[in-house]
């Protein structure tokens, strides 16, 4: 049976028809074609699929798509200005290198977000506790900690 | 996944009558450990009642010399909660340390102690506290509620509306945390209360339970030293990939010492 489902994804009022089993991150990419987010392993550990639901970072294949209705889902699409402006994760993200094959990063760019909302003028030690629950298998999260630290600061510092 | 009726009751009567009208069915709180389990199609419930929507089970507030903790708040809430950490900060840390912050964003007090994981961090830190479980029947005291591997005192039918937290004299919890999973591979929750002493372990036996031989010792003693030789019987202790029985025996006396070092 499929059931209607509304949200907001990315400031635009969305709606689709969805099973009940229908995983949140399957509504965004299968329904919604917003391919950024990713699926790494499907099983909450690897945080490639970390979205924002109500400003707060959740893994979306571990969220059905009911779940979210009525709420307000940001994706790594919706994160850069209209104008094309990055965001000041993702431009730390390119200014530290903090990707290789960039698999994990929209993640990791999310999750990022997410930590320096809640942790202004993150140390090193506090990003890398942060970040237990998104993997990365290329960089050795070097550049993508350096990243979110210095993001953290400039935030914090208003030049967000 | 197999697919399921899915039902979004915007009371607890209403939460309630769906119980009882569907045999098969499953309440959904955070969802942490159901949607997976029911990935791996461990479980397929014929129906899941989504508690998202009833009010009144979700937040934190004081109630006389008690904290009272809605089933529906997530552990990011416990753990950030400037109540809680005033109060209680033993079990804002615990709260802080369940999982990973995704998850902690999600996951629910009420759907952990529910679930009863043998290795989950709440129980512990209910049964430490001498905490009390209310329900849409009756209350229930932790030493009454964990009652084996995955399996509590909840009726059929039964569904967690809070958790009302005495606040202690003090209290601390220390946890071996897996390394990949976060889970407790032991933890050891020592609280001071009016009551007494407690001391729950999680993740060392089939359910939490409570290290009387340890509490003896405290209440003579409150002192690491005290607990010097104290050894919980490893017969009755996991025996996994994660660890044996011998090393959680160990593990708990660690903890425990480590958490009455932090007095």
């Amino acid at each position: 049976m499929l059931i209607e489902v509304n949200m907001t994804i990315n400031g635009r009022a969305v709606s689709g028809k969805v099973e009940a089993r229908t995983l949140l991150v399957e509504f965004i990419r299968d329904i919604q074609k917003l391919t950024g987010t990713h699926v790494g392993c499907d099983t909450t550990q690897c945080g490639c699929c970390t979205v924002h639901v109500d400003g707060k970072a959740v893994k979306s294949c571990t969220m059905l798509a009911l779940q979210a209705r009525g709420k307000t889902v940001l994706t790594i699409e919706g994160l850069a200005n209209a104008d094309g402006t990055l965001h000041p994760v993702q431009e730390a993200f390119r200014e530290h290198h903090g990707l290789q094959c960039g698999f994990c990063t929209p993640g990791m760019v999310m999750m990022g977000v997410d930590i320096c909302r809640r942790h202004p003028n993150a140390d090193e030690q506090t990003v890398r506790h942060e970040l237990e629950g998104n993997i990365c298998r290329c960089t050795g999260y070097q550049g993508i900690v350096e990243a979110i630290v210095d993001a953290s600061a400039k935030m914090a510092g208003g030049q967000a | 996944m197999q697919d399921f009726n899915y039902h979004a009751p915007a009371s607890v009567a209403d939460a309630a009558k769906l119980l009882a009208a569907h045999e098969d069915a499953k309440l959904l709180a955070g969802g942490m450990t159901l949607l997976p389990t029911l990935k791996q199609r461990l479980a397929a419930p014929s129906d899941l009642i989504d508690l998202s929507s009833v009010p009144n089970i979700k937040g934190i507030c004081r109630e006389g010399d008690e904290i009272v903790i809605g089933a529906m708040t997530p552990h990011a809430d416990v753990a950030e909660s400037a109540l809680v950490r005033e109060t209680i900060p033993g079990l804002a840390m615990l709260a802080g340390q369940i999982g990973d912050p995704a998850v902690r964003h999600r996951g629910t007090i009420g759907g952990s102690i529910a679930n009863a994981d043998p290795a989950a961090d709440y129980p512990a830190g209910v049964l430490g506290h001498g905490a009390t479980i209310v329900t849409n029947t009756r209350k229930i005291a932790a030493d009454d509620f964990f009652l084996g591997l995955f399996e509590t005192a909840l009726e059929p039918g039964e569904i967690i509306l809070g958790v009302r937290f005495p606040i202690p004299v003090w209290s601390h919890y220390q946890k071996l945390r897996h390394p990949a999973s976060g889970y407790a591979v032991v933890g050891v929750l020592v609280a001071q209360t009016a009551g007494g002493v407690r001391v729950a372990v999680t993740g060392a036996g089939p359910n939490a339970f409570r290290a009387s031989a340890m509490e003896e010792a405290l209440t003579a003693d409150f002192s690491a030293k005290s607990l010097d030789g104290l050894t919980i019987d490893a017969e009755t202790l996991n025996n996994d990939m994660h660890a044996s029985a011998a090393y959680r025996a160990h593990v708990v006396t660690v903890l425990a010492k480590r958490a009455v070092a932090a007095r």
